[in-house]
């Protein structure tokens, strides 16, 4: 196949995977978007193959069949609530296979056509280097990332005296490193890069709290695209380029979303430390635990409910830890069989990773006509009879507004507080991630329903 | 016949002209020939930036709603790098890059399935259930 007509082949390959993102401006169009992004890919894999640099197939084949098995066992075993580590960890494989790819082209440059026996071209060691340093720490940062969102990690941020300065040493050491190997071109500093880029990536996760995971699941969807554009200079080939660009560019607005959503910055959110036990500190003696709280019985919320004109539901990640979202459904057919008018209103960090709750609600069933985003409901709190929580704590804490000392002040949060009657259910009063007390516990029109969210869905249905 | 001689030697000199001309026309292509030719970086770089624009404004248009499968296509066709991995998995000869490559072609392979099986999975959640 000529050069040219394989760039054409990869531009119709770039247009499909940005058809594939446009796709999903709507439910109704997304599962198209979805094809486009196959076709895409199958033409990008099969235009490689029919190129004629590739002269033997045996490695290929073997490693498409073991890694489509897995990719295919792992993606239909999966449960939804457990997305955000699967995501995580697929990050890490981009990151891992870009380092193999820079590694590849290093040792023979003569395949990519990037230089021969005298040596690889300048600007193609530069980008290799950059490729392989952003692979390697989106690799490391995303298997942080991925065994904190598994529990195998504790989600506390793991803070020490000196990380920032560690961490600017290191970077400043791979741009040092990637000036050498520039100039000298040695497989040395290649691997140099590379370890160094590695621990940087582990470094710069383990600061960071469980709270900011959806932005750091973001931030490291951002990497594994600037990864892939890396590579693609160090190729010059386009289509890898747009993609990474795209990839990198969709994973930066998710990142800016989920920052904008907890009134952080991303400078801050990097930085780390947030989230578990700091917060008490600066939180200082708004915490006050013994004020009396009204407790209420799935009964009396099923009564409630059943007599009201609307209800809106707020789920947060407790309901998918105690994977309520289907005894929720129950509940909500039943309201509405009563007449009730029934709402989802999702914060947009609710969750671990962005849109993580509406993919829970949907496979429960809950069809997505009836689910909002916060700027579209806040307002019709005010109207709403009754505010059922269930498993969200710091996104409906009015503190976020009133208290200019709390470290949730000035995240746009949902104004349940304005709902005649609001019920949390919540497993015991314990705060939330940012480790502060909610005031709406203690108020008059709050009622507490402590247990499993589960198992309180499951009640209120049968007291109803 | 001096008027013939004149004659003569201004056509030289014109033709003279003429060559030196003809020498510097095709001095400044050959120059402009190289300034045409651009450096393939600077190249990619203009392709870069121009994907970051069409990213920017299709991603911020897609429904919030669909951010969860956003980013799992998006994780599956960022493996697109498997393009790399293929030239280098399918070397002539059994040596380090060829390792390499299968090595990404494998992780690739389990990004590019599980990441468009696990979306396919999202947005059959999403359809209309009338």
């Amino acid at each position: 196949m000529s050069a040219n007509l394989s760039a054409i082949l990869y531009l119709v390959a770039s247009v499909c995977f940005i058809m594939s993102l446009r796709g999903l401006s709507s439910p109704e169009s997304a599962r198209s978007g979805n094809t486009y992004g196959i076709v895409g890919m199958v033409i990008a894999i099969l235009t490689t193959l029919a190129s004629g640099t590739v002269l033997s197939f045996e490695a290929i084949i073997g490693g498409i069949l073991i890694g489509g098995a897995i990719g295919t066992l792992i993606a239909k075993k999966i449960e939804m609530t457990a997305l955000p580590q699967l995501v995580a960890a697929f990050h890490s494989l981009v990151g891992l296979a870009a380092v193999c790819v820079a590694g590849a082209a290093f040792y023979s440059p003569e395949a990519f056509g990037i230089g021969g026996m005298e040596g690889i071209t300048t600007s193609a060691l530069i980008e290799m280097g950059l490729g392989s340093a952003i692979g390697a720490i989106t690799f490391t940062g995303s298997v942080v990332a991925f065994m904190k969102l598994q529990g195998i990690l504790g989600s506390r941020p793991l803070v020490f005296k000196g990380q920032h300065f560690l961490n600017l040493a290191i970077l400043i050491g791979i741009i040092y490193g990637i000036v050498d190997m520039t100039l000298n071109g040695e497989a040395f500093m290649f691997w140099m890069i590379t370890i160094a880029a590695l621990v940087l990536g582990f470094l710069l996760i383990l600061p960071i709290g469980g709270a900011d995971m959806p932005v750091i699941v973001s931030m490291l969807n951002s990497y594994s695209g600037w990864a892939a554009c890396g590579i693609g200079f160090t190729l010059q080939n386009n289509l890898l380029i747009i993609t990474g660009a795209l990839v990198g560019a969709s994973g930066a607005i998710l990142s800016y979303i989920m920052c904008k959503g907890m009134n952080r910055s991303i400078i801050n959110v990097i930085l780390g430390g947030f989230g578990g036990g700091a917060a008490q500190a600066s939180g200082g003696p708004a915490v006050e635990d013994d004020r009396p709280v009204k407790q209420g019985s799935a009964e009396d919320a099923g009564f409630m409910m059943k007599n009201a004109k609307t209800v809106i539901i707020v789920p947060g990640y407790g309901m998918a830890v105690a994977q309520a979202q289907h005894a929720l459904k129950e509940m909500v057919d039943n309201l509405k069989r009563n007449g009730v008018k029934v709402k989802f209103a999702i914060h947009p960090v609710a969750g671990r990773m962005p849109g993580h709750m509406n993919v829970l609600l949907a496979e429960a069933s809950i069809p997505y006509d009836d689910v909002f985003e916060l700027e579209d409901i806040n307002s019709d709190f005010a109207s709403a009879d009754v505010a059922f929580v269930i498993g969200a704590n710091d996104v409906t804490n009015p503190a976020a507004k009133t208290d200019p000392t709390s470290p949730i002040y000035g995240m746009p949060i949902l104004d349940v507080e304005n709902a005649k009657t609001v019920f949390f259910v919540k497993r015991s009063m314990s705060p939330g991630y940012a480790g502060v007390q909610n005031e709406l516990f203690f108020r008059d029109n709050t009622m507490m329903l402590f247990g499993d969210a589960k198992k309180m869905c499951e009640q209120v249905v049968k007291a109803m | 016949m001096g008027f013939t001689t004149t004659i003569t030697e201004k056509v030289q000199v014109i033709q003279g002209d003429g060559y030196q001309m003809a020498d510097q026309f095709s001095n400044m292509t050959v120059e402009n020939g190289q300034e045409m030719c651009t450096d393939p970086t600077i190249l990619g770089f203009t392709v870069f930036i121009l994907a970051c624009f069409v990213g920017y404004y299709v991603v911020w248009r897609v429904t919030p709603a669909l951010h969860s499968p956003l980013m799992a296509v998006t994780n599956a066709i960022s493996s697109v790098i498997i393009v790399g991995a293929l030239v280098a998995a399918g070397g002539e000869f059994f040596d380090v890059s060829k390792i390499m490559g299968f090595i990404a072609v494998t992780l690739a392979s389990i990004n590019i399935f599980g990441g468009f099986i696990v979306t396919q999975r999202m947005l059959h959640m999403f359809k209309k259930k009338d």
